[in-house]
């Protein structure tokens, strides 16, 4: 066998052993070990691609992979859980980059050789190049926007929307003269730059809540951009982990877009949260009253429950309450009461991502449920217990159709026995509606920092 | 449209099946390792990093953009994997201690 066919062979090995680690993935047990798998795929698509002899030049290569390798490791061991979607989100942008790269290199090498590509390395050239562009771009957009850095509201701006539509013409059209017409380095250039301004202005309206959704569509486009990078060099490897990294990001996508019972197209142009919403005000309003209670009552009626719920939402990452929630569980479990968690699909800031805060605390896998696992018996619930969560507990989304969540999937604590809301003030959460939960006669009110509230009520559960 | 682009489309159309049959069947749990996973699998385009950073001859413009990409490609990929691991640990740690 000559190197000619070792070498799309080792791809080809590389790429089951990428499928082979994603379908690892799916279960907690052989997930480590699928993760290993993937990397190993890695490792043997880069010590095949090193075999290829057009490869002339080591130094650089050998620079580069030592700069990347030190710098990703770093990264990876010092990153925070709860800052887990800002390091994701900043990921996809060096991925895609590094795959419009790639476009960027072959475009110049032809030229630089034959002249002018043909039509069919055009094509995916110039949709490599937009690609991986518009994922470098957007992605820096929502690491700064999770990170605080940009304002997190919605911009709702007809001239933004203006200017987006303006950039998406000058792409196409800049591809279609560069395909059709003649190769001209000036306006290659005009289309990367009218391409990473496309990336920030399609990202820019949107708002902060809505960032799961976001970041799980720029990991799509990452993937689409090494796909379309396979197509410039004719690499079936490349193809393939794009296309199942793309196929990965819109299914998360279309996941978290179901959970708030929203299109994508509603997600990415209504600047949801930025309009004053209509149908109940803003805030505790008049004659409601929300009752509140203290941290030595709570204790009373945890420690004497016998099924208790909690209900993490972003409040508790914030809060970095994780570890106090846990410890709070682990003294009711030793008085005999049997605790869950329940975790809505967007609470967190990226899919997954409360699941991972609460395992990050050692929190056992089989404590976590679903909301369709808790909601069908929620009245035998003793005590619901909701931190730092808003409208994914509001009974609003089932019960009035005009609601702005209407249809959203919640989890019902309205409907245990007794509602326990650990949360800051009344304030209306993302969703900018109020929350009739608060005002409901089973529910309370704990005033106060999630991290500070549980600890207290920890501490009144030690008295009992 | 020539034969390598066919065929390249084929190994895509397919391999998007492939990816949505595995992927629907990953729990909710585990979908932001599957995501920083999946992110570092992106990284794939290292392989075309390599391949321009070596193939740059006397181009210094081809040269910097391919180390570039490779730079930013191997954070991607090291990074990625090392913090899923990271976070994998995590949900098997806990596996263990029930017992």
């Amino acid at each position: 066998m000559t190197l000619s066919t070792i070498i799309p062979l080792a791809y080809l090995v590389s790429a089951v052993l990428f499928i082979l680690g994603i379908k690892r993935l799916g279960h907690p047990e052989t997930a480590a070990g699928g993760n290993r798998l993937a990397g190993l795929g890695m490792l043997l698509a880069i010590i095949g691609t090193l075999l290829d002899q057009q490869i002339l030049e080591f130094t650089w290569i050998i620079a580069g992979l030592a700069a990347g390798g030190l710098i990703g490791l770093v990264m990876a061991k010092t990153v925070k859980m709860t800052a887990m979607p800002e390091m994701v989100a900043i990921f996809n942008g060096f991925g895609g980059a590094a795959s419009g790269m790639v476009a960027v290199g072959e475009y110049l090498r032809i030229i630089g050789t034959s002249g002018a590509p043909s039509v069919d390395s055009g094509v995916s050239i110039m949709v490599g190049t937009l690609i991986g562009s518009v994922t470098l771009s957007g992605s820096f957009i929502a690491y700064g926007k999770l990170k605080g850095i940009i304002s997190g509201n919605a911009i709702s701006n007809p001239i933004v929307r203006l200017l987006a539509i303006l950039m998406a013409l000058i792409t196409v059209g800049a591809a279609v003269y560069l395909i059709g017409f003649e190769t001209s380095l000036p306006i290659f250039w005009g289309l990367i730059a009218a391409s990473l301004i496309l990336g920030v202005l399609v990202v820019i309206p949107i708002g902060g809540a809505d960032m799961p959704v976001v970041v799980a569509l720029l990991n799509s486009y990452s993937g689409l951009a090494a796909a379309a990078a396979g197509f410039v060099l004719g690499n079936n490897a490349l193809i393939i982990s794009g296309a199942l990294v793309g196929a990965s990001g819109l299914i998360l996508t279309s996941i978290m877009c179901r959970a708030m019972n929203r299109s994508l197209s509603n997600v990415l142009f209504s600047a949801f949260g930025s309009t004053a919403a209509s149908g109940g005000g803003r805030g505790a309003d008049g004659d409601k009253v929300a009752a509140e209670i203290g941290a030595e009552d709570s204790a009373m009626v945890l420690g004497y429950a016998s099924q208790v719920v909690f209900v993490p939402g972003y409040g508790l990452a914030v809060a970095q309450a994780q570890h106090k929630i846990r410890e709070l569980a682990d003294m009711l479990t030793a008085r005999g009461v049997n605790v869950r968690y329940c975790v809505h699909p967007v609470a967190g800031r990226m899919p997954g991502h409360m699941n991972v805060l609460l395992a990050e605390a050692n929190v056992p896998y089989e404590q976590l449920c679903e909301p369709e696992d808790v909601n069908p018996d929620m009245e035998n619930i003793d005590v619901a217990v909701v931190v730092g969560a808003n409208d994914v507990v509001n009974p609003l989304a089932r019960d009035d159709a005009s609601s702005p969540i209407a249809g959203m999937p919640i989890i019902e604590t309205d409907r245990a026995k007794i509602c326990i809301v650990i949360k800051r003030s009344l304030s209306v959460g993302y969703a900018g509606i109020d929350n009739p939960l608060f005002y409901m006669p089973n529910n309370r009110m704990f005033f106060g920092d999630a991290a500070d509230a549980l600890a207290q009520i920890a501490e009144e559960v030690k008295q009992l | 449209m020539t034969g390598t682009l066919l065929v390249g489309l084929y190994v895509f159309v397919l391999a998007m099946f492939i990816g949505f049959e595995l992927i629907t069947k990953v729990p909710p749990t585990l979908h932001t390792p599957l995501m920083s996973g999946s992110n570092a699998i992106s990284g794939i385009s290292i392989v075309g990093a390599l391949l321009v950073t070596g193939g740059a001859g006397d181009s210094a413009l081809m040269r910097w953009i391919g180390l570039a990409a490779l730079v930013l490609a191997t954070i991607n990929v090291v990074g990625g994997f090392l913090v899923t691991d990271r976070m994998l640990q995590m949900f098997k740690s806990k596996d263990a201690k029930p017992s």
